[in-house]
Order: structure tokens, then C-alpha cells, then sequence
């Protein structure tokens, strides 16, 4: 096999939204990555997810990473000169019981304790306020004001152009072998070539578990299909993204009146094929809840379903940071159904790690150390 | 807009079913999509052979679009619609006696890789176990992008065939048919014998296609629509101003359409003033739930257009589905028939290998062979024109989304890699046509603009509901424990 000529600072196998940022801040550095898509950049979780740009009821860790990414989107045409269809409407959070009311209650008051005021706990008043169309049963919830929605594939169109008028590379309809570390270069083999860099970043989403194998690290990534629906126009009745507490959902009224619903059961990733396959039985669920908490959604006509392949992991927390078991390695993966706001920021994580061998943010919980001692363990 | 056409006494037997979705059968040897030609076929047959057989077909009665009220036609088995529409219902007889549960108000708007079907009936969703499916789903009109079509008044002319067929309606006013190929001319045949004045033919048949369609000319000759085509081509040109030609069209009018405008190669130019615009430029299969099944879609550079990837005989790479008809690519109702029993013969010697009626192969692989002669020639010569499916910049290439030619192509300029990318900039395709009438149009469009085949471009990825379910229909679905496990957080 022929060695690439041109050889990059750093190879980024996967082109979803965080290799496309992790690329863009790469090259923001004068660093240049050359990007390994086996696909087309966006083609899976990154491109076709719900597009929800949410601070809103995130685990605790990720809450410092998500507050640094709010900061990026709110200024996005600057970092990738494209708005990325990004609109702040507000995200809510609706409590269904006394119940839910109190867990969230809970968890606004353990934000403030360490120091986040974004979220915000409201009544029944303001939830009608808000959600004009919202059921009689919700009694409250949370919102967090300054949160919104992009589109997701114009967003990892976006990164990936910016990053490529910065300085990177990508190579798309190219899927990545194992990576083998020799002499002090990372080798990838694609098709027949050897592409080397002395440094390798793992953001390979449903398939990084592959990657992170080759690197002595295996992890229990599982692989899943998170599932959506949108509906045909209909009358303005919601402009905050919303969710609810006790059960998955995730609903969105487009300004052309169409209803994204997402968020619920989930159904078959099929990876190797590169499929997903519908589960109506469990889209009738999502369905449910749908028009328990928006009543008038019993009669929207649904236009179109679909699902994307995405990692999860057991902790539903991501993999960021350096590689235990190789030198040179960095790992973005995993991000459970919600990576898609972390994006901006992630990239700059990576960036800052490579580049400096530490980040400002918080990054110890995600680190893929905690695979490796679960396994000690277990072993 | 719409006048009562004087009707004889409607067809008498009776085709109602009481089938309701809580009768449905959970679990069939066969279920059949569509009772046009290719499913009536394959459901008698299969159902002759003693499988048990579910046929199901969204519309009142069967005959599909070709044979569309064939049991309740108001115009009777009179002159309007041609002895080759009354054929169908023959079709239609002998499905009713075979033995098949016919659902007709069926709609079916998913069907998985393990051949489970999602159907509505009466507003009640159900799931569906099938052993073999054949999906005969059939044809639908190639969009006719030109300026104005989006316009009150400007209809398909298949569209105004169906309110003809079903409900003996005809538009008022002046009507002018515009486009290419034989159900245009079928059409204007069938308003002339029901004394329905036309404006005039606006025939956009480009010249050199009689050159290309030459060399298939004796096919044609031998297929058993030439006769009938050559003398329902005679009977309207001898009643009817025919503008052959035409180049450019383009609908006029601001609250609905007023006039059409036109342009030929021969360098007339001229303005018909209108109430009614019929548009049509050939069928191409419906693929949707094909597709959506996990069919891939082949492009087709004869028929300039996309079809599920199948044999002769229908059978797909999915294990057990299979695809008969118009649907599988455009062949006609006589074809369809045939494909429909090969179909249906493949299902019959998968679960009952010893069938007599296996025998029966050879018959029917030679009268789809003699059903098929002559489309190479028809194909050639209805090729619609380049600047008729690629509109230009400012004209609605989108109608549920209103989104322009120029909007494509300036998208694409952005980077934007293919049809299914496209679906996140300007939301084609997921609107309430599901990429029906703009499915080919916007493929078209992006491959021209990058340089490329539509082969190479591809085609919207289709994926259930095929057709548009309402969140109360699907949360009617039976509740399902394992749902309750699987929860997605975030």
C-alpha cells in the first residue's frame, strides 16, 4: 500500500458534526487534520438528528461543556460564517404531576448550588404563557430561555466547509481501517493507500467502538436509532422546543408549521448495513404522548418518519478526551442521543488537548479511562 | 369547475366489502398492494392456489388507476371509456371469486424487511404479518414542471381522467391538453366521444424522438396497442387543433389560470386563452414503499426514471417481497397482469411447491412477452424533453415547499451533496406529496447542476408512512409492552 503523499498534523476518522468542528478548530490553531468519512459528512447521527440546541436538563457533567457551546452557537455565523438555521425560542421542560414538578424543582436548585442559572423553574401560569396548547393535566416546568434548534445537516455542512476554507482536508466515501501506531505516526489504511500523522482523533460515532479496540480500549458502546417524525403544516400553536420529564419526548414546531417529534423509543440500528430500520409499534407510543401533552396533535398527519445510527453509552455520557492505552489519540464518541449542541464546543476541546495537552472545561467524567476500570472490575 | 357528464345506469353487481381493520387477519400467506391489474392478477391467482391472500387497495373498488371504478362507473359499459377500460372488469370478477379477503379503504403505509404491514382502515392503524408480499402499487404522472403549474386550473390529465372514470365530471370551460404521450391522447379521445369540446393539443413530442423510436417501429406494429392507438390518434387530430412541437409552455393567470403560452421548434409562438390546463408527460412507477421496504431504486435511462431493483418476475433483494406492474417500471395494464401472475406464481412455489397451477409459467411468461412488445417504441417516442423535466430557475420545482430551480441548483452550489441532503435546506420531499411530484424533478436538477447522471445523484430515501398517517391513527395502534423498555433519553 502506497503512503499518502501530503501528510497531515492529525487524522479525524469520522466526519460527523464533532470531527467537522474538531477539524475547524484544528485549522483555527494552524493545525491541519485530514478528515476520514466513510460516508458523507452528516450522513448519520450528525446530520439527521432533531436539531435541538439544549442546555436543558442535562447531566450534571456536561452542563459547564453545554453553557460553553450556548456561547458558540449564539455567535455561529462568526465561527462558520453560516447561521446553521439556528433559532433561540427557548427550550421547556414540562412537569405532568406534583411529581415531576418536584423533581424539577430539585434539579433547579442543585444547578444554582453550583452555579448555573439557566434553567428556570416556572408555574402553571407561565407554562400556559409559554405553551399556549399545552394539556390540562401539566402543572409546570423548567425552561432555560436562551436555548433553540438548528438544522442539523446544514450545521455539519457548515463546520465541515468552514474547516475546509481554514486549512483541512476530507476524504468522503472513505472508510477508515484500523489504525496502527508505528515509528511515531499514526498509519490509517483507506482503499489502498496508508494515510500517517503523528496524532489520531476517534470521532466515529456508532462505530468508534471499532476504532477505540484498535487503539487496546475496547468500550461497551451500544448502537442505536433514535427515531422522528414531522408532520404536515399546521396552525402556529408552540415555538419553544419542549420536552417532558417523566416519559422521552422531544417536540418542535417548525416555522412553516410543520411538528418535529422526536425524542421517544428508539428503533433498530442495523450499522453495517449503514440502515435503520422503523419501529411502529414504538413510534405509536412516541405518537401518544405526543398528543397527550399537545391535544391538538391527535389530528396532524404524519408526512414522514425516519431514524439515524448513533453510540450510546452505558453512563449516557460521552467519551472526550485522550486515549489511555495509545499515545497521541483522542477520543469525541458516544454522545447518547444528545451531541448534537455539544458540537462547537467539543471541537474546541480537542483542539486545546492537542494543541496545549489540557482544556479549560471540566472533561475528567467523560474520560474512557472509566470503561477501562468498570472492566478491571468486572474482571 | 366541475359539470355532471350525462351517464348511463351505473355497473350493478355489488363490490362493497364489510371488512373492517378489526377484522383484518393477523398474520396471511400473501398480501397484495394494490388491486390494479398487477394485484388483481396476483391475488386471484394465488388465492386459486389456495394460499390465503389479503389484497389491499386504498381506493372504493378495485381496478387501480387504469381500471380506476371499474365496478361503479357511472358511464356504464357505454363508448366513453373504450372497450380496453371495460377489460378490467374481467380482472376485477374473477379476483371477487377467488377467494381473496379484498380490503378495499386500505391504506398501507409501512412495510418492514420482516414483511410487516402497517395498514389503516377507518381511521384504525394495524400491523400485519405476511409470509410473501407482492406490492403492486403501480404508476403515477411524471411531474410537469413549467411556469404556472402551481396554479388553480392546471391539472395532470390523469387526474382529470380519474374524476371522468369515477365520477362522470368534466371540467367546464375551455379546456387545452399540453404535453406527451398516450394517456393524453387516450384522454382527449374519451372527452371527444363524450362530446367534450377541446381548445386545442399542445404536443411538446420533440421531433427527433420519431427518429429514436424508428428502429423499435416494428414492435410496435406487432403490439396489441397499435391498432387502437393509431386510430384514437386519427379520431383527434381529425376533431382537434393539434400545436405539434412545442417547446416552451408556460400557465398564465393570477387567481387561476387564464391562458397558456407556447413556443414550437418551428418557431411559432402564440397564447391560447383557457379555464382549464390538463398537463401530462408520461407515468413513472411509484416507488415509495419499495423503497421504503428496502428496496434500493435503480435509475432507468430508457424511461428517465427511477425503479425498485427487480427481476423479470418481480422478485426483489428482499427475501419475500416482490414488485408486479407499473411499479416495477412502466410496461402497461396489459403487461401488469402478466407480471402480477408471475409474481404471484414465484409466492406459490415458495409455500406450495407441488401447485398445479405452477405449470402455468410458460403461458404467462409469453403473454407478457407479446403485452410488452412495442414499449421500447413508446418510450422513444414520448421521451419527455429535457427543458420540460429540468424547469428553468424561476419555476417551482417543489410544490409542497414552493421551493425554485434556482433554489436547487444554488443549494447545490453550497456544497449540498444529493436529494436526501437537500431534504435539510429546503425541506423537498417532506411535504405532503413525499416526493411524488418532485421526486425526479429535483434528482434531474441536482445531477445537471453537478455535472452528473441521475444514477450516480440518486433519489430521495423514501421511508414510512408512505402515505400520511395521523398521530390519533397511530397512537391507535395496540399498545406493545416491549415499547415501554426501550426508552431513548436527551
Amino acid at each position: 500500500m502506497a503512503i499518502a503523499p501530503a501528510r497531515p498534523d492529525v487524522l479525524v476518522i469520522g466526519g460527523g458534526l464533532h470531527g467537522c468542528s474538531t477539524a475547524l478548530h484544528l485549522a483555527r490553531r494552524g493545525i491541519k487534520a485530514l478528515v476520514i468519512e466513510k460516508d458523507h459528512a452528516g450522513r448519520h447521527a450528525s446530520g439527521v438528528n432533531a436539531g435541538g440546541v439544549r442546555r436543558l436538563g442535562r447531566a450534571f457533567p456536561e452542563v459547564p461543556l453545554s453553557v460553553a457551546a450556548m456561547a458558540l452557537w449564539h455567535a455561529i455565523g462568526d465561527l462558520v460564517d453560516d447561521d446553521c438555521g439556528f433559532e433561540s425560542h427557548g427550550q421547556v421542560k414540562v412537569a405532568e404531576s406534583a411529581a415531576d414538578l418536584a423533581v424539577l424543582a430539585a434539579r433547579v436548585a442543585k444547578l444554582n448550588d453550583l452555579g448555573f442559572t439557566h434553567e428556570e423553574l416556572i408555574g402553571a401560569d407561565e407554562l400556559r404563557r409559554l405553551l399556549p396548547a399545552v394539556a390540562p393535566h401539566c402543572v409546570g416546568g423548567i425552561v432555560s430561555r436562551a436555548d433553540g434548534a438548528a438544522l442539523p445537516y446544514r450545521t455539519v455542512l457548515a463546520f465541515r466547509n468552514a474547516a475546509i476554507r481554514a486549512g483541512a482536508r476530507f476524504l468522503e466515501g472513505a472508510p477508515a481501517g484500523p489504525p496502527v501506531r508505528a515509528g511515531g505516526l499514526w498509519r490509517v489504511p483507506v482503499g489502498d493507500q496508508v494515510h500517517e500523522a503523528p496524532v489520531l482523533v476517534n470521532a466515529a460515532g456508532a462505530w468508534a467502538d471499532r476504532i477505540a479496540a484498535a487503539l487496546g480500549e475496547p468500550v461497551p458502546l451500544e448502537v442505536i436509532a433514535p427515531m422522528l417524525m414531522i408532520t404536515a403544516r399546521m396552525p402556529a400553536f408552540v415555538t419553544p422546543v419542549v420536552g417532558a420529564t417523566a416519559r422521552p419526548l422531544s417536540f418542535k414546531q417548525f416555522a412553516n408549521g410543520t411538528v418535529l417529534i422526536g425524542g421517544g423509543h428508539r428503533g433498530v440500528a442495523e450499522r453495517d448495513r449503514n440502515a435503520t430500520a422503523l419501529d411502529f409499534a414504538k413510534l405509536a407510543f412516541n405518537a401518544r404522548t405526543a398528543a397527550e401533552i399537545f391535544p391538538i396533535m391527535a389530528g396532524a398527519q404524519i408526512m414522514r418518519a425516519w431514524a439515524g445510527i448513533e453510540a450510546r453509552m452505558p453512563d449516557d455520557l460521552p467519551v472526550i478526551g485522550p486515549s489511555i492505552a495509545s499515545e497521541a489519540a483522542y477520543h469525541a464518541f458516544g454522545f447518547s442521543a444528545h451531541g448534537f449542541q455539544l458540537g462547537p464546543i467539543v471541537g474546541a476541546i480537542l483542539a486545546d488537548l492537542i494543541a496545549t495537552g489540557t482544556s479549560a472545561l471540566p472533561i475528567a467524567p467523560f474520560s474512557i479511562a472509566r470503561f477501562a476500570q468498570a472492566a478491571a472490575k468486572a474482571g | 369547475m366541475t359539470a355532471q357528464f350525462p351517464t348511463s345506469d351505473t355497473v350493478s353487481y355489488d363490490t362493497k366489502s364489510d371488512t373492517k381493520a378489526r377484522d383484518l387477519p393477523k398474520a396471511v400467506d400473501l398480501a397484495v398492494v394494490g388491486a390494479g391489474p398487477a394485484g388483481l392478477a396476483a391475488a386471484t391467482l394465488a388465492a386459486s392456489a389456495g394460499l390465503s391472500v389479503l389484497l389491499l387497495d386504498e381506493n372504493a373498488g378495485p381496478g387501480g388507476q387504469v381500471y380506476r371504478a371499474i365496478t361503479t362507473s357511472p358511464l356504464g359499459e357505454g363508448r366513453v371509456l373504450g372497450p380496453d377500460y371495460w377489460s378490467g372488469a374481467a380482472l376485477a370478477r374473477e379476483m371477487l371469486a377467488s377467494g381473496a379477503t379484498y380490503v378495499p379503504g386500505a391504506t398501507v403505509w409501512s412495510l418492514s424487511r420482516e414483511l410487516e404491514l402497517g395498514v389503516s382502515v377507518g381511521g384504525q392503524a394495524h400491523l400485519v404479518q405476511a409470509r410473501r408480499v407482492i406490492l403492486a402499487t403501480g404508476a403515477l404522472e411524471r411531474p410537469m414542471p413549467i411556469p404556472g403549474w402551481t396554479l388553480p386550473g392546471v391539472m395532470t390529465a390523469g387526474g382529470a381522467q380519474t374524476l371522468l372514470k369515477s365520477s362522470g365530471l368534466v371540467p367546464e370551460g375551455r379546456i387545452v391538453l399540453a404535453g406527451c404521450g398516450p394517456l393524453l391522447w387516450l384522454l382527449a379521445a374519451q372527452y371527444l366521444e363524450a362530446g367534450v369540446r377541446l381548445e386545442a393539443i399542445l404536443d411538446t413530442t420533440a421531433r427527433e424522438n420519431w427518429r429514436a423510436a424508428l428502429p423499435e417501429a416494428f414492435g410496435f406494429l406487432t403490439s396489441p396497442y397499435f391498432r387502437k392507438g393509431l386510430a384514437l390518434l386519427r379520431k383527434v387530430r381529425a376533431a382537434v387543433r393539434i400545436i405539434s412541437g412545442v417547446t416552451t409552455l408556460a400557465a398564465e393567470g393570477d387567481e387561476s389560470v387564464t391562458a397558456v403560452r407556447y413556443a414550437t421548434a418551428g418557431g411559432e409562438s402564440g397564447r391560447i386563452e383557457l379555464d382549464t390546463l390538463l398537463l401530462h408527460q408520461g407515468v413513472v412507477p411509484n416507488v415509495n414503499l419499495a423503497n421504503a421496504a428496502g428496496i434500493p431504486l435503480v435509475w432507468d435511462a430508457e424511461q428517465l426514471c427511477f425503479r425498485p431493483d427487480v427481476d423479470a418476475a418481480g422478485t426483489s433483494p428482499v427475501a419475500g417481497l416482490a414488485v408486479a406492474g407499473d411499479g416495477a417500471g412502466i410496461g402497461g395494464a396489459l403487461g401488469a397482469a402478466e407480471r402480477g401472475r408471475l409474481a404471484a406464481l414465484a409466492a406459490i412455489a415458495a409455500l406450495k411447491p407441488g401447485a398445479p397451477v405452477l405449470a402455468q409459467r410458460p403461458q404467462v411468461e409469453a403473454a407478457l412477452h407479446k403485452a410488452l412488445r412495442g414499449r421500447a417504441f413508446l418510450d422513444r417516442l414520448y421521451r419527455p424533453a429535457d427543458g420540460f423535466r429540468r424547469p428553468a430557475p424561476d419555476t417551482i420545482a417543489c410544490r409542497c415547499e414552493e421551493v425554485t430551480a434556482r433554489q436547487v441548483t444554488e443549494t447545490v452550489a453550497l456544497g449540498c451533496a444529493g436529494p436526501n441532503q437537500l431534504k435539510s435546506f429546503l425541506r423537498t420531499g417532506m411535504g405532503p406529496c413525499q416526493g411524488r411530484m418532485c421526486g425526479l424533478t429535483i434528482s434531474e436538477l441536482m445531477a445537471e447542476a453537478q455535472g452528473v447522471t441521475p444514477a450516480e445523484i440518486g433519489y430521495y430515501r423514501l421511508r414510512a408512512p408512505v402515505k400520511p398517517i395521523s398521530v390519533a391513527e397511530l397512537a391507535s395502534l395496540p399498545k406493545d409492552e416491549s415499547a415501554m423498555k426501550s426508552v431513548e433519553r436527551g
